[in-house]
C-alpha cells in the first residue's frame, strides 16, 4: 500500500513536471507562434486550410465562432451516425457485424462528438475496424481539439479588449490535432504497444483453452485509439471492458503510464491559463484549487476503500478488503487513484469496475462527475467550468470587498452572470429531471441489476456520466435500451452545449472590455484566499445541489453497509 | 435635512411599513422578486391543504402552523422594502412641503412681474427674488448677489453668497434668501428638480435596478431554479427508496433552499444606500453612479477649495539676522493692521498668536500714517515717526531698501529661495535700509485632508491633484496633502485630457467640480460630483449633487457605494450558507421512519421529524427581520486590504451562516417542544 501511494505521488509530481512545458506550449500552439513542431506539421497544416479554403488570418466574432462550432459537431454527428448503421455495407468489417441500431447509432455518434464516450455497447462485439477508426478514432481526435479551442477562444476574452475577435474555429480545431492531440498519441500509441497492446487489422483469434473449448479473442487496431482515448479526455474503449482488459492495459507499467496520459493535458490547462494571460501565478493558483480538490477526494476515496466492508471482516476475508470488480494485478491504491483521475477529468476509461468501490469511493466519483467536471476536467472544458464557478465565487463572496467582481482584470456584468448561471445550472436540473424520469419510469427502472440505494446511484451515475461527458459508467445498468440511449443523448448534448457557447458568449463579451489594472483594491487572484473560495465553491454548490440525491443513494448505502446490509 | 438620522424604528413608519407590507401582497407586486413570489406560491397551497385537511377533521395543526410562517416569511420580506422606503419619504417629505406653498415673481416679457405658484413655474422662466423670500425652483442666478440661507437642504445654518456669472450661481428650491436681490432662470420643470429626484430616488417606485443588483437577482434566480429542480425530483427519488414525501415537507424544503434572506432584502439595500447618501446630503442622480463609486481607481482633486483653504496664509516668521523674532513679528503686525486682505489678516492673527495678544486691543502708535498697497511701488506699510516699515514682494523690497542705503545679504536670499521652494510665497519686511525677516505664507491644507487621502490609500484608490499652480507650488502641496500623484500648471482642458487618459488605462475615475469648464470633465468621469453652489452646468453634467458643497465628501459616497455592495455579498453568502443546516434538518426528517440508519444525519438531535421541519421553516422567517437593521444600515466598510476586508466578512457571514443555523434551528426545535410538547 505504501509503495502503491508513493507511486501516486510521484506519479503526480512527473505530471506537474510536463504538465509545465506543454501548457507553455500550448501557448505557442494557440497564439499562432512556431512550435519545435511547425517544420514537420506545417505544410499538412497548411494543406487542410487550403483544401477547406480557410483563411488562417481571419479572425471570428463570437457569433461566427459559436456557429461554426455548432456546424462541425453536428456534421461531426451526422457522418458518425451514418457509418454505423451503414458498417455491414461498408469495408474494414472481418467480423461482419450487422448494421447498429439507430437509437445506439445516436447515442454513440452524439457520445462521441461530445467527448463522452459513454459506451452503451461493447466495442468488440458492435462495431466493425472502419466505424472504429474512421468513425471513433476521429472523432476521439477532433472532439478533444474543439474542447481545447473553446478553451483557448475563451482565454483571449480575457487576454484581449476593444475587439469583437475571439481567434478563428477552424485554425484552432487543426492546430489542436496536428500540434497537441497527434504528436503525443503518437509517442504514446507506440508506447503501448511495446507493453503490448494490440494493433493488428487481422480477424479475431480463434484458440483452444486447456478446457478444449474454443475460444474467440478479440484484437484490432486497438493501441491507436486507446492512446487518444486517454490524452483527450475520451474514455471510449476498444474492448468493452475499457482498461481493465489485458489488451488495452496490460501491465503495471501501462497502467502507471495511462493514468498519467488521462491527467497529462487537463494538467497543463491551468499553466497554459497563466502562461496565455501572463498572470504566470494566477495560472497556479487555479491549478492548486484543482489539485487540492482532486487530492481530497482521492484520499477520501483511498480511506473509506481501505477500511475494506464489514461484511467482508466478518466473514474471515484478510482485511475485509473488496478485491471484486477490482484488477488484482493493479490492487486497490492504483485502481482508485485510476478511479479520481478518470472521473476527474470527463475521462471515463476505467481499469476497475466503479460500482464495486465502497459507496463513499463511489461518492467522490459521482461528485466529480456531477459538478461538471471542473476539477482539471475535460482537455480544455474542464478549465472553462472551473472559471465559470470562479465568476459565481467572485459574484457572491467576491461582492464582499465592495466592488465589482472583476476576474483577470474584465468586469463581470450581467450577461456574464447570466451565460454563467446558464453554464452551471442547466446541467444541474438536466442531472436531476433526467434521474427522476428514469427512476419513476418503469422503463428506467428495468436495465437496473441491483436494487436499493445503489441502484439509485447506478442510474444517477449513468446520466451525470453524460451530462459531465465523463463516459464511464457505474456498471451495473443496462443502456442500451432507447430509453436510455435517447435519454442520454439528451444529457450528454446539454452536458457539452451548455458549456461550451456560453463560454464563447461570455469570451465575446469579454473581449470587447477594456482591462482594469490590478491594483490594491482589487481582490488578488493569485492568493490562498482565491483558492480557497474556488474550492469551497464548488463543494458548496455541488453538495447544495446534489445533497438530496447522494443521501438517497450512496450515503445510505454506506451507513447500510456499516450496518451490514449489502445491495 | 429638517430631520436628518431618523431613527431606524419610527412609529409613523413602522405602522405605515406594516400596512405596506400587506399591500405588497398584491400578485403583481410580488412577481417583481421570482424568489418571493415562490414563497407566497407555496404559502397558498400549504394553505389549501390545511384548510381541506381541517375540513376532513385529519388536521394536525403542522400544514397549519407551516402556512402561517410561510406567509410571515413574505411579509417580513415585504416589511423590509417597505421600511426602507418609508424611512426615506419621510425625509423626502418634510422638502416637499416646504415648497408646495412658495409663490414666485415671474418677470413677464414686458417687464412687468406677476405672482404665480411654485408650481406653475416652467424651465427658462425667469423670476426676482427678495429679502426673506424663499426660491421657488432650482436655478441659476443670471443677475445680483444674495446671502442664502441653504438650511432646508443641507441642515448647515450658516447662510452662503450666491452670485451670478461665477461658479457660485446655483440655487436650489427651498433655500431662502436673507438679504440680496436678485434675477434667477428656472432650470427644471416642476417635478424634475433635485428634490423630486431625489423623492423618486427614495422612494423606490422609479428605482432603477443598477447593473450590479441585476447580475445579482440573475444568480437568485438560478440558485432558486436549481432548487426547485431539487425539491420537485426529491419525491421521485424518494419514492425509489418507498419514503413517500407530503406537498407541505416539500414546500418547506423548498422555502427554506431558496435565498429567502436575499431575495426578501435585496430591494431594501439598494433603497437604503440611496438613503444614507441623502442623509450625507448628497443627492445621486442615479443608482448606478453610486455603485460606481465603490469601482472608483482615481479620484481627481482640484487644488483650489478642495484640498487647500484657497487663500494663503501666514504660516511663520523669519528673522533675518540679528533681528529678533519679536521685533520681525511686531513690524510685521503694525504693517499690516489697515491691510483688509485675507493675507493681512492672517499676518496678524498670526502675529496676535505669537505674542500672546488676545482680543483687538491693538491701536496703532499717535500719527501713523498707513501706506496702502499699489500697484506701482507694490508695497505696503506704516510710517511711525521715524519708521518707515514696509512689506512686500522681494524684488520690490530689495529696490527699497538699496533706495535707502541698504542691502540683502546672501543668507537672507537662501531664506526666500527656500521658502519659494517648499511651494510658499515669502512676504519681505522691512525698516528703513533694515531687512527685519520674512513672513512664509502658504496656501493652508485643510484639516483632516491628510488623514482622507490616507483612507482612500487604503481603500486602493490613488489620489491626482490637478492645479494651474506651478511645478514647485504643486509638489509642496501634494507632498503635504500625501497624494500620489500631482499635474501642474494644468488648463481646464487638461483635467478632461487625464480623465481620458486614465479611463484608456483601465481605471474608473471619479472627479468633483463646480466650475462650467469642469462640465466636459464631469461628463466624462465615471463618477462626477457636482457642488450644490456650483453652475448649473456643472450640476447637469455630473451624476451626482453634493449639496454641502464639500468635496471630501467623495470618500463618504465611495464608502456607501462599497457598503451596498459588500452587504448585498455578504447577505447572499450568509443566505447560501445557512442552506446547509436546513437540509440537515429537514432530510434525515424526511427518511428516519424508514431508514433508522440516517438518523446519524440528524445532527442537530431535532425532537421529532415534525419540529425539525417546522423549525427550518421558522428559523427561515425570523432570520428577515433580524437582518433588516443590517440591511438597511449597511455592513460596517472599514477601509483595510481587499483581502483582509475579505478574510473578515467571510469569517463573519460565510462561516457564521453556516454555524449559526444550526444553533437557531436547534433553539426553536427545542423552545417548540417546551411549548407544545410536540
Amino acid at each position: 500500500m505504501a509503495s502503491n501511494l508513493i507511486e501516486v505521488g510521484v506519479s503526480l509530481i512527473f505530471l506537474t513536471a510536463l504538465a509545465i512545458p506543454l501548457g507553455k506550449y500550448l501557448v505557442l500552439v494557440y497564439g499562432g507562434q512556431p512550435t519545435g513542431l511547425t517544420r514537420w506539421v506545417s505544410p499538412a497544416e497548411r494543406f487542410f486550410y487550403k483544401l477547406s479554403n480557410i483563411d488562417a488570418t481571419e479572425e471570428m466574432p463570437s457569433k461566427v465562432y459559436i456557429r461554426d462550432f455548432l456546424v462541425f459537431n453536428l456534421w461531426g454527428i451526422v457522418v458518425l451516425f451514418l457509418i454505423q448503421v451503414f458498417q455491414d455495407k461498408l469495408p474494414l468489417n472481418p467480423q461482419h457485424f450487422s448494421a447498429v441500431p439507430w437509437d445506439l447509432a445516436l447515442n454513440t455518434a452524439v457520445s462521441f462528438v461530445t467527448n463522452t464516450n459513454w459506451q452503451s455497447y461493447g466495442g468488440e462485439t458492435t462495431m466493425s475496424y472502419l466505424t472504429q477508426m474512421l468513425g471513433l478514432t476521429v472523432q476521439n481526435f477532433v472532439s478533444a481539439a474543439v474542447g481545447m479551442a473553446a478553451c483557448a477562444a475563451f482565454l483571449r476574452g480575457f487576454v484581449r479588449h476593444s475587439t469583437e475577435a475571439i481567434g478563428n474555429f477552424w485554425v484552432d480545431l487543426t492546430r489542436g490535432v496536428l500540434y497537441v492531440l497527434l504528436p503525443l498519441s503518437v509517442v504514446f500509441a507506440v508506447f503501448l504497444v511495446s507493453q503490448g497492446v494490440v494493433q493488428t487489422f487481422k480477424p479475431y483469434v480463434s484458440v483452444q483453452t486447456l478446457e478444449l473449448q474454443n475460444q474467440s479473442i478479440a484484437v484490432g487496431p486497438a493501441a491507436s485509439q486507446i492512446a487518444v482515448k486517454q490524452v483527450g479526455s475520451n474514455g471510449g474503449g476498444f474492448f468493452n471492458v475499457n482498461s481493465s482488459h489485458p489488451f488495452e492495459n496490460p501491465t503495471p507499467l501501462s497502467n502507471f503510464f495511462e493514468t498519467m496520459a488521462i491527467l497529462l493535458i487537463p494538467f497543463a490547462f491551468p499553466i497554459f491559463l497563466g502562461e496565455f494571460l501572463k498572470k504566470r501565478k494566477e495560472g497556479w493558483a487555479v491549478f492548486l484549487a484543482m489539485l487540492i480538490l482532486f487530492l481530497v477526494g482521492l484520499g477520501a476515496a483511498l480511506f473509506f476503500e481501505s477500511q475494506g466492508n464489514p461484511i467482508l471482516k466478518n466473514s474471515g476475508i484478510h482485511n475485509g478488503l473488496n478485491m471484486e470488480g477490482k484488477e488484482v494485478r493493479f490492487g486497490i491504491v492504483p485502481s482508485v487513484y485510476w478511479e479520481a483521475a478518470t472521473t476527474v477529468t470527463s475521462n471515463g476509461s476505467v481499469n476497475a469496475m466503479h460500482d464495486s468501490f465502497s459507496p463513499i469511493a463511489g461518492l467522490v466519483a459521482m461528485f466529480n462527475i456531477a459538478i461538471g467536471e471542473v476539477i482539471f476536467g475535460g482537455v480544455g472544458v474542464g478549465l472553462i467550468g472551473m472559471l465559470f464557478y470562479a465568476i459565481l465565487a467572485l459574484f457572491i463572496i467576491g461582492l464582499m470587498i465592495g466592488r465589482t467582481p472583476e476576474l483577470y482584470g474584465k468586469k463581470l456584468g450581467a450577461s456574464e452572470m447570466v451565460m454563467t448561471v446558464v453554464a452551471i445550472v442547466f446541467p444541474c436540473v438536466t442531472l436531476l429531471a433526467l434521474t427522476a424520469v428514469a427512476v419513476a419510469l418503469p422503463v428506467g427502472l428495468a436495465g437496473l441489476n441491483n436494487a436499493g440505494p445503489h441502484g439509485f446511484s447506478e442510474i444517477f451515475y449513468a446520466y451525470a456520466s453524460g451530462i459531465g461527458n465523463n463516459g464511464s459508467a457505474f456498471a451495473g445498468l443496462t443502456t442500451n435500451t432507447p430509453f436510455y440511449n435517447l435519454t442520454l443523448v439528451a444529457a450528454m448534448l446539454v452536458g457539452r452545449f451548455a458549456t461550451i457557447v456560453p463560454a464563447l458568449v461570455i469570451a465575446g463579451s469579454l473581449a470587447q472590455k477594456k482591462i482594469s489594472p490590478e491594483n490594491r483594491a482589487t481582490l488578488p487572484t493569485a492568493s490562498p484566499v482565491f483558492v480557497g473560495i474556488l474550492c469551497v465553491t464548488v463543494v458548496v454548490i455541488g453538495a447544495l445541489t446534489f445533497f438530496p440525491a447522494f443521501t438517497i443513494g450512496p450515503v445510505l448505502e454506506h451507513f447500510q453497509m456499516t450496518a451490514g446490509k449489502l445491495f | 435635512m429638517a430631520n436628518k438620522n431618523i431613527s431606524l424604528w419610527q412609529k409613523a413608519i413602522v405602522i405605515h411599513a406594516v400596512m405596506a407590507s400587506f399591500k405588497k401582497l398584491d400578485p403583481r407586486i410580488l412577481w417583481r422578486s421570482p424568489v418571493m413570489f415562490l414563497v407566497a406560491a407555496g404559502a397558498v397551497l400549504t394553505t389549501a391543504i390545511a384548510v381541506l385537511y381541517a375540513v376532513q377533521g385529519k388536521s394536525s395543526g403542522f400544514e397549519f402552523h407551516i402556512s402561517l410562517w410561510l406567509w410571515f416569511t413574505v411579509l417580513f420580506a415585504n416589511f423590509s422594502a417597505a421600511i426602507a422606503e418609508g424611512r426615506g419619504k419621510a425625509q423626502a417629505e418634510s422638502l416637499k412641503r416646504s415648497r408646495e406653498s412658495a409663490f414666485a415673481n415671474r418677470i413677464m416679457k414686458n417687464g412687468r412681474m406677476e405672482k404665480v405658484s411654485a408650481l406653475d413655474l416652467r424651465k427658462n422662466d425667469e423670476i426676482l427674488v427678495e429679502d426673506n423670500d424663499i426660491i421657488p425652483g432650482d436655478g441659476e442666478i443670471i443677475e445680483g448677489t444674495a446671502f442664502i440661507n441653504e438650511a432646508a437642504v443641507t441642515g448647515e445654518s450658516a447662510p452662503v453668497i450666491r452670485e451670478s456669472g461665477g461658479d457660485r450661481s446655483g440655487v436650489t428650491a427651498g433655500t431662502k434668501v436673507l438679504s440680496g436681490k436678485v434675477k434667477v432662470r428656472i432650470t427644471a420643470d416642476p417635478g424634475k428638480t433635485f428634490i423630486d429626484q431625489m423623492i423618486a430616488m427614495v422612494e423606490g417606485a422609479e428605482r432603477k435596478k443598477t447593473p450590479n443588483e441585476i447580475a445579482l437577482e440573475i444568480l437568485i434566480l438560478g440558485l432558486t431554479v436549481i432548487f426547485l429542480a431539487v425539491v420537485v425530483t426529491f419525491p421521485f427519488f424518494s419514492k425509489y427508496i418507498q419514503v413517500h414525501v407530503s406537498v407541505v415537507v416539500l414546500v418547506s424544503l423548498l422555502v427554506c433552499l431558496i435565498p429567502t434572506t436575499i431575495g426578501g432584502l435585496l430591494p431594501a439595500i439598494g433603497i437604503a444606500g440611496m438613503d444614507r447618501l441623502l442623509q450625507m446630503n448628497v443627492i445621486a442622480l442615479s443608482g448606478r453612479a453610486v455603485e460606481a463609486s465603490g469601482d472608483v481607481d482615481v479620484v481627481l482633486l482640484d487644488k483650489t477649495g478642495t484640498l487647500t483653504l484657497g487663500n494663503r496664509m501666514a504660516t511663520q516668521f523669519i528673522p533675518a539676522q540679528g533681528v529678533t523674532e519679536k521685533e520681525l513679528t511686531e513690524a510685521a503686525l503694525y504693517s499690516s493692521l489697515a491691510d483688509e486682505t485675507p493675507e493681512g489678516r492672517s499676518i496678524i492673527t498670526l502675529a496676535k498668536e505669537k505674542l500672546g495678544i488676545h482680543g483687538t486691543d491693538i491701536t496703532p502708535p499717535e500719527n501713523a500714517v498707513f501706506i496702502p498697497f499699489s500697484a506701482q511701488n507694490r508695497m505696503s506699510g506704516v510710517d511711525m515717526q521715524q519708521r518707515r516699515i514696509r512689506k512686500g514682494a522681494e524684488d520690490a523690497m530689495a529696490k527699497f531698501v538699496k533706495d535707502n542705503g541698504g542691502g540683502v545679504t546672501a543668507e537672507f536670499s537662501k531664506i526666500i529661495e527656500d521658502i519659494s521652494f517648499d511651494g510658499g510665497t515669502p512676504l519681505v519686511v522691512v525698516d528703513n535700509a533694515r531687512v527685519l525677516g520674512v513672513v512664509q505664507l502658504k496656501d493652508v491644507i485643510k484639516k483632516g485632508i491628510n488623514e482622507r487621502v490616507g483612507q482612500l490609500r487604503k481603500m486602493g484608490i490613488q489620489s491626482v491633484m490637478i492645479t494651474g499652480d506651478n511645478q514647485l507650488t504643486a509638489a509642496s502641496i501634494a507632498a503635504e496633502a500625501g497624494l500620489d500623484d500631482f499635474f501642474a500648471q494644468a488648463r481646464p482642458e487638461k483635467k478632461l485630457e487625464l480623465i481620458r487618459k486614465y479611463q484608456a488605462q483601465g481605471y474608473m475615475v471619479a472627479m468633483i467640480g463646480d466650475g462650467t469648464n469642469d462640465a466636459p470633465a464631469l461628463a466624462q468621469a465615471d463618477v462626477a460630483v457636482a457642488m450644490n453652489a456650483g453652475t448649473q452646468v456643472a450640476r447637469e453634467a455630473a451624476n451626482m449633487v453634493d449639496l454641502d458643497s464639500n468635496p471630501t465628501k467623495l470618500l463618504d459616497i465611495v464608502e456607501i457605494g462599497k457598503q451596498i455592495l459588500i452587504t448585498r455579498g455578504a447577505l447572499t453568502t450568509f443566505s447560501i450558507a445557512n442552506d446547509l443546516a436546513k437540509y440537515f434538518a429537514i432530510i434525515p426528517a424526511a427518511f428516519v421512519a424508514q431508514y433508522p440508519a440516517l438518523q446519524i444525519l440528524n445532527v442537530m438531535h431535532l425532537a421529532n421529524a415534525r419540529s425539525a421541519v417546522l423549525s427550518a421553516v421558522i428559523f427561515n422567517a425570523l432570520i428577515i427581520p433580524a437582518l433588516i437593521p443590517l440591511a438597511l444600515r449597511g455592513v460596517r466598510y472599514r477601509p483595510m486590504s481587499p483581502t483582509a476586508l475579505l478574510y473578515r466578512n467571510l469569517l463573519i457571514y460565510g462561516a457564521g451562516g453556516i454555524v449559526l443555523p444550526f444553533i437557531g434551528i436547534k433553539i426553536i426545535d427545542v423552545l417548540l417542544n417546551l411549548f407544545h410538547g410536540a
